[in-house]
């Protein structure tokens, strides 16, 4: 009998070990930012008027940050949940678009200047925001992908929840779904504001 | 049939120098890849030992996701301003956590990754010697043949039945 259950020990730890490890999802790394201060930066905005935008402007606030691109699939999905969240006055949220100009956008044989990709980014997004809702305060464009290298940004859309001190509390990679709005995001938000 | 052997020679140079024109030319096309040999090979030492984030199972020096470019690029800018391998490395850890290193540094957190696997060779080397030990204790309780079961094997040989 021993004999017989050893190696079916063995193999109920292995099935355990599977079961746990091939459940997590590899592409949900966690971010070594949580509890450290946003990083700082300071990007042009929507409005053409040369206005910059960074976090220090937030300050006393708790916000949200969504990093997103025109050219983002799952951008879209969750998009609505955004809009939604904004109208509902929960909390105010930036939009950072990543890297909306991409190589392949310049025409052949020449590289765009910033200028250029700044005036198509804004371009893009304005017709985006305004055809599925803006649920952005304020929306700033990261034209070279280099803050979003700060963030730890690999792969849009992402979402940080920063509070009053400037601390990043929460990070999401990939979509936000409606569950993880109500079980994590609410209830910190809940729990951010009142401190 | 000495002038044909002259013109296919000929015609064969000129194929040659043709191809080699053409190659040339494409070459050109192409950007300039290492515009400092140095640099470039400290780049590549150390992105083999990051990994890239996006198509996770590759190094960021073989990547060639648009993340992995980008990376590539800030790696260049560091080691321009004469930083450190292990300040570069410290640089993309404090971004992207642990995880962009393809060899874990030692720490509590990892030790049972380090030393797991020296834990399970003990346990496995204990396992083998009682096993064995067990196994020779038992046999030597088997006991040896008997007079008696010699002179029986005996006869059995003797009577020719043996196969």
């Amino acid at each position: 009998m021993k004999k017989f259950f050893i190696p079916l020990g063995f193999f109920l730890v292995l099935v355990a070990f599977l079961a746990i490890g091939l459940n997590r999802n590899p592409q949900e790394i966690p971010s070594p930012l949580l509890g450290k201060p946003a990083p700082l930066f300071s990007l042009s905005t929507l409005d053409a008027g040369g206005v910059k935008f960074g976090p220090q402007d937030m300050k006393g606030k708790v916000w949200m940050l969504n990093v997103w691109a025109t050219w983002c699939v799952a951008c879209r999905d969750e998009h609505p949940l955004l809009v939604a969240l904004s109208k509902a006055n929960q909390l105010p949220i930036v939009g950072l678009n990543y890297k909306e100009v991409q190589a392949q956008d310049a025409p052949a044989g020449r590289q765009l200047s910033p200028e250029e990709k700044l005036r198509i980014a804004r371009e893009r997004s304005a017709v985006w925001l305004q055809r599925l809702g803006d649920p952005y305060v304020v929306s700033v464009f990261d034209l070279d992908g280099r803050v979003g290298i700060d963030y730890g940004v690999y792969g849009v859309p992402e979402t940080y929840i920063i509070d009053k001190e400037g601390v990043i509390r929460f990070k999401q990679v990939g979509a936000v779904t409606l569950d993880t709005l109500q079980s994590q995001i609410l209830p910190l938000l809940l729990k951010l504001n009142a401190s | 049939m000495k002038s044909t052997y002259r013109l296919l020679k000929t015609l064969f140079v000129a194929a040659c120098l043709v191809l080699f024109g053409v190659t040339t030319a494409l070459a050109k096309e192409a950007l300039p890849m290492a515009q400092d040999p140095v640099l470039e090979k400290r780049l590549i030492l150390i992105s083999e030992e990051l990994r890239c984030l996006v198509c996770q199972n590759e190094s960021l020096a073989s990547s060639r996701a648009e993340l992995a470019n980008d990376l590539r690029e800030e790696v260049r800018k560091l080691i321009a301003q004469n930083q450190s391998d292990q300040q570069i490395k410290d640089y993309l850890v404090t971004r992207y956590g642990d995880f962009v290193l393809y060899r874990p540094q030692v720490k509590p957190l990892t030790w049972v990754l380090w030393f797991g696997p020296f834990l399970l060779l003990v346990v496995a080397v204990w396992g083998m010697f009682s096993y064995v030990r067990q196994r020779q204790s038992a046999q030597t309780t088997v006991a040896a043949f008997s007079d008696a079961d010699r002179r029986k094997a005996q006869a059995i040989l003797n009577s020719g039945d043996a196969p």
